[in-house]
């Protein structure tokens, strides 16, 4: 209904990550995947700035990726908001996942 | 976009608007299933709502037992009802409440009489009530009288980045418009749920809001055997991309835009305090959250998913949307709205909340929904705790 076509996953050049806000420590991949050494544009959704950044992995659609260096123990920022804890050190541009981040709630 | 001022429903004897114009069997309980079953199989135009409980159930889940029946009943998407119950007393309490609204109601109980006899009469009864409600007519009712429920499900990184903030955005707008508004799912706000009490209207809503989510995640504590890395999130969740209940808790928490909610309600609890946003107290489980909110007499429901749960509800129709493209490809007979394009940048988020108003008016004015035409039919009481 009012379905706009998506035959296709829309790859083309353009925005390959969102960040939600300036605060943020991660972002999300918008793209099919990203693979290793990708130089990515990334989108900042609260200021609407671009910005870039080179990844380490192969990261899928939906997934994140880390916007900096961070160490066991740091927050990830997420929305502007605490979304868990680093609890295996992450360099910039590699996937962000339950494999290096843990929630502080349960 | 100019929003239509009105949409066609039908108009029930108590005021309220349905989208939908159902004629119900309720089983009081799990062993009456198999009458109301064998009625609406005999009756065209009818639906039976079979479901697990209703024998033994004491206290606070009881009262939400009958709550939950009372308000399935009550609800304007439903033109009439047969109650059928073991026996005469539950099933009588529940005909006199619904019996309140005006609607043509029945009840009927199984002992003393046994199955056979007992589907030979309600038949009777319920082939009256499908010809009786046959000839209602869709009328031109006010905008105002939808009452819109919202609850996510299979999310993933997708639903907290665009289509949970296309549903914020169609609350954004329609919410001044004197329109109902309802999200849940008390447990998912887990995380989120200091910036979610900031949104109550009043101290007193704050205050209730703090109260009902610290109850349910003592609850939670209480009972996890572990992080519950296996049920929130969820392995679709994770699939997805999401990590934490946090950051789950703060996708979720899109929906309501920069909606206010005036009232916290109990599961299955009809809103009394006037158009607005409400929160009612429930599960995260799709099915139990939608059968609280439609037994609250919500009349229609918007249900945003990243990585495809195909959810619907035998009275209140839910329409589904995504923004996750592989969703919207590969399991698109469950998706009525694609707002995958945001993704892209090729549709921004005023766009997609129109396209979602549009989508919403259509089904409100009967268009099916693509859970509707599947046959998604998933009716679930809420238990509280063991029977006695």
């Amino acid at each position: 209904m009012g379905r706009i076509s998506n035959k296709e996953i829309v790859t083309m050049a353009g925005t390959d990550i969102i960040i939600h806000d300036e605060k943020d420590n991660v972002g999300v991949v918008v793209i099919e995947k990203i693979t290793p050494k990708q130089d990515c544009d990334c989108w900042i959704m609260e200021n609407d700035k671009s910005i870039k950044i080179q990844s380490m992995d192969e990261i899928p659609l939906g997934h994140k990726i880390a916007m900096t260096d961070l160490n066991e123990g740091d927050t990830i920022l997420k929305y502007g908001h605490d979304i868990g804890k680093v609890v295996k050190s992450i360099k910039k541009g590699e996937h962000v996942h339950v494999h290096n981040v843990k929630t502080k709630k349960w | 976009m100019e929003i239509p001022k009105t949409f066609l429903g039908y108009k029930r004897e108590d005021g309220r608007t349905g989208t939908r114009n159902h004629v119900i069997i309720l089983p009081v309980d799990d062993i009456s299933n198999a009458c109301a079953e064998a009625v609406a199989n005999n009756i065209k135009g009818t639906i039976a709502l079979p479901h697990s409980y209703g024998r033994l159930q004491f206290g606070a889940d009881l009262e939400l037992h009958f709550r939950t029946m009372i308000g399935t009943g009550k609800n304007p998407n439903v033109a009439a009802v047969i109650v059928i119950g073991i026996e005469p007393k539950w099933t009588k309490r529940i005909v006199d409440a619904i019996a309140t609204t005006g609607k043509p109601v029945e009840g009927f109980s199984i002992e003393g009489v046994g199955d056979i006899d007992t589907i030979a009469r309600v038949s009777k009864k319920a082939q009256e009530f499908s010809i009786w409600a046959s000839e209602k007519q869709r009328e031109e009712r006010p905008i105002s009288d939808l009452w819109i429920s919202v609850k996510c499900g299979e999310s993933d990184t997708t639903s907290g980045l665009a289509s949970n903030p296309t549903v914020g955005n169609l609350m954004d707008k329609l919410e001044p418009l004197g329109v109902h508004l309802c999200f849940g799912e008390t447990s998912e706000l887990t995380g989120a749920e200091t910036v979610c009490e900031k949104r109550g209207k009043t101290p007193e809503a704050q205050e209730k809001f703090r109260k009902t989510w610290s109850s349910y995640n003592d609850f939670i504590l209480k009972e996890a055997t572990d992080d519950l890395s296996e049920s929130q999130p969820t392995a679709g969740n994770i699939a997805g991309g999401l990590t934490t209940i946090e950051e789950k808790a703060f996708g979720n928490f899109q929906k309501i835009g920069g909606c206010k909610f005036i009232d916290v309600l109990e599961p299955a609890e009809e809103p009394t305090k006037g158009p607005g946003l409400y929160f009612m107290d429930t599960s995260s489980a799709a099915a139990e959250c939608v059968t609280l909110q439609a037994a609250g007499g919500f009349n229609l429901h918007l249900f945003p998913t990243g990585q495809g749960n195909i959810i619907g509800n035998p009275i209140e129709p839910v329409v589904k949307l995504t923004a996750n493209p592989l969703t919207a490809r590969t399991m698109s007979e469950h998706i009525d709205v694609d707002v995958s394009k945001i993704l892209s940048r090729e549709m921004n988020l005023d766009e997609a909340g129109d396209e979602l108003i549009k989508a919403t008016i259509r089904v409100a004015n009967g268009r099916l929904t693509c859970a509707e035409a599947l046959g998604h039919r998933e009716f679930v009481m809420t238990k509280l705790y063991r029977s006695a």
